[in-house]
Formats: structure tokens, C-alpha cells, sequence
């Protein structure tokens, strides 16, 4: 029961050699643990804007495809509402901290317990 | 313009976004001439190569003023591409310490007065969102190929809400050189005009100007901090989407 597994591949050896480094970087202070706390401002500055940019694509594809196809406003109304709810997607992978993300990438970074907490949860 | 007619030729808060051409040229039907926001452009970028020079000229052990300056503007893009990409990152800090450095001077350089804000032309601001999206776009597909395609399909969806997911996906992948874009643009624009209004404010009132006069002096603090942040903001978001082209999922 004590006895390691022994790394899968090297991998493996890379993942956790960059782990540990990273882990030792942030206990010497040399990595800033989370880039949110300190750019509050920056982060709100993201928030507004992602909505409409997909609004924009949106209805700019629909309309697009309503022109091309001459069905004319049913792609712009469908394609409407891909596009806030891509645009509320957006919000909230800002405001998950994801970034610019698409896909619901787990928060991977180092020591940070909390996302696998939330995968169970969701 | 609607405020134009009473007033002079610089009082609408418009004007100053106006291009003017300062050589004209014009090839094979094109208009390529070089603007006051080309010229704003070349300046910028002299700026950056001088300081540059001029801060890595002694490369002395305990840096001057000018190579401290030149190393904080260094060692600020080169930890936030660390903290964002981590060390496969570093291949690209060229490109990313040119796209601060240059958004950065030219949002500082358009606080000058007098001078052109060559980021509150969405042209400008779109045609690097564009380079940022392209070369992002072809990264991914250099480094996963077709693999790259999963990158629109969320994990842990059920495949019945693919149909759904995918084409949300997409728009949002879409979106995002739209976003970058007019964020930058916006921005400035607002900021700009914001200034130029509550400025016309200052003669309109005679001895209340002083009110506005204020205003306008915590609205530059302000605007200072934005052009900024606008720039920090950008760099950001490129060493993102960098990321996630580099790990996908």
C-alpha cells in the first residue's frame, strides 16, 4: 500500500517536474498565485464588452446566412440567441476566471483544491 | 456634424478623431496616404525603439534610470506572460511585448494634447485583434491538427446537446477578435470624447468652469490609468487565448 506507482510515461514525469516547480515558485513568492487579485479592474473592464461581441457575431452570421439562403429572418432570430448565450458563456468564464476560454476547462492551477470540489458539484 | 455648426472648427468633441491625410498618396486606385494617425504610429514606434536603445545601451549591473525603465517594461510583460502561459510562453513574448508596448505608448501618446489617439480608430484596433485571431488560430492548428476541432466541443457535455453546444461555441470562439477589438476602441473613443465635452464645459460656464476644469484634470488621472489597463488588458487576453491554443482543453 506504501509502495509508489511508478510514473506512466515520461509525461507524467513532465507534468508533475512542472507541477512541483510551479508550487515551488509560488511558496518562494516568485509567481503571483492568481492573476485576479490583482487586476480587479482589468477584469471588469472584460465583462461588458463580451456580451455584445457576441451579440454582434451572432446576428451578423444570421444575417449572413439569411441573405445567402433567403429565409430572411429566421437564422438571424435563431442565431440571436446563440449568440447571448454564447455571450453569457463568455461572462461567465471571465468570471470563472477561465479567461478567454472556450469549453468549461477546470481552473487548473497548482494548489488550488477548489476545482475539484466544484466538479463534484456540478 | 450637428455641433459643428455653431461652433469652430475644434469644438466638436468629434473632431479630434478626424483623419487628415498629411501626403497624400494614391496607387492604383488606392488611397494609402500617410495620415496623422500613421504619423502618430511612427512615432510610437520610434519611441519604443529609443527607448529600448537608450535602456540597453550600458547594460550596466545596477541599471540607470533608463535601463530600469526599459527593464520594468520587460520584466512586466515577461511575468504576465508567465503567470498566464507558463514557460512554453516564452517563445512568444516578442510578439506580445511589441503589441503592449505599442498599444501602450500610443494609448500614453494620445493623452498628449493636441496630438491623435490612433487606438480609437476601430481600423486600427481590429486589424491587430485580427493578427492576434489569425495567429492564434493557425498556432492551434500547427500544433494539434485536426485535434484542434475538439477545442469546440465542451468536455462533459452530453452528445445530445452538441447541436446546441458547438455552434454556441464557435460564435464565442468568433467573438472574441470583436471583443478585443472594441474594448480597446471604446475605450478611447469614450474616454476621449468624454474629455473633449466636460472641456467645452470650462469657457460655456465663465467662473463655474473651474467645476469642470477639475473634473477634467481627475478625468485625465483617470484616463491615464485606462490607457493603461486598456493595454494590459489586450496583452492579457492575447497570452490567453495563446494558452489555450497551446493546451486546448
Amino acid at each position: 500500500m506504501t509502495e509508489r506507482k511508478p510514473p506512466k510515461s515520461p509525461d507524467d514525469l513532465d507534468k508533475r517536474l512542472s507541477r512541483f516547480r510551479n508550487e515551488r515558485d509560488i511558496a518562494t513568492g516568485r509567481v503571483r498565485k492568481s492573476e485576479s487579485t490583482n487586476n480587479g479592474l482589468g477584469f471588469a473592464m472584460r465583462i461588458g464588452v463580451e456580451l455584445v461581441a457576441a451579440l454582434v457575431i451572432g446576428v451578423g452570421f444570421g444575417l449572413f446566412l439569411d441573405d445567402w439562403l433567403g429565409t430572411k429572418p429566421w437564422f438571424m432570430l435563431a442565431f440571436f440567441l446563440l449568440g447571448a448565450a454564447a455571450g453569457m458563456f463568455n461572462i461567465y468564464r471571465v468570471v470563472r476566471n477561465q479567461g478567454g476560454a472556450v469549453g468549461y476547462r477546470q481552473n487548473d492551477s497548482p494548489g488550488s483544491e477548489m476545482s475539484e470540489t466544484d466538479r463534484d458539484g456540478e | 456634424m450637428a455641433t459643428d455648426t455653431h461652433g469652430g472648427e475644434q469644438h466638436s468633441p468629434l473632431a479630434q478623431f478626424e483623419i487628415k491625410e498629411l501626403v497624400p498618396i494614391e496607387i492604383a486606385g488606392n488611397n494609402i496616404s500617410f495620415s496623422n494617425s500613421a504619423l502618430m504610429m511612427v512615432i510610437t514606434i520610434a519611441l519604443i525603439i529609443l527607448l529600448m536603445m537608450v535602456g540597453t545601451r550600458k547594460r550596466a549591473m545596477i541599471p540607470g534610470r533608463w535601463q530600469s525603465l526599459a527593464e520594468l517594461c520587460y520584466e512586466f510583460v515577461a511575468n504576465l506572460i508567465r503567470d498566464t502561459v507558463g514557460n512554453e510562453g516564452r517563445k512568444y513574448f516578442p510578439f506580445i511585448f511589441s503589441l503592449f508596448m505599442f498599444i501602450l505608448i500610443g494609448n500614453m501618446l494620445g493623452m498628449v494634447p493636441y496630438s491623435f489617439t490612433f487606438t480609437s480608430h476601430i481600423a486600427v484596433t481590429f486589424a491587430m485583434a485580427m493578427v492576434v485571431f489569425v495567429g492564434v488560430t493557425i498556432l492551434g492548428f500547427a500544433k494539434h491538427g485536426i485535434k484542434f476541432f475538439t477545442f469546440f466541443v465542451p468536455p462533459g457535455v452530453p452528445v445530445w446537446m452538441w447541436p446546441l453546444m458547438i455552434p454556441i461555441e464557435i460564435i464565442s470562439y468568433l467573438s472574441r477578435p470583436v471583443s478585443l477589438a472594441m474594448r480597446l476602441f471604446a475605450n478611447m473613443l469614450a474616454g476621449h470624447t468624454l474629455l473633449k465635452v466636460f472641456a467645452g464645459f470650462v469657457p460655456m460656464l465663465g467662473a463655474a468652469g473651474v467645476l469642470p476644469l477639475a473634473f477634467v484634470g481627475a478625468l485625465t488621472g483617470l484616463e491615464l490609468l485606462i490607457a493603461f489597463l486598456q493595454a494590459y488588458v489586450f496583452a492579457i487576453l492575447t497570452c490567453l487565448y495563446i494558452n489555450d491554443a497551446l493546451h486546448l482543453h
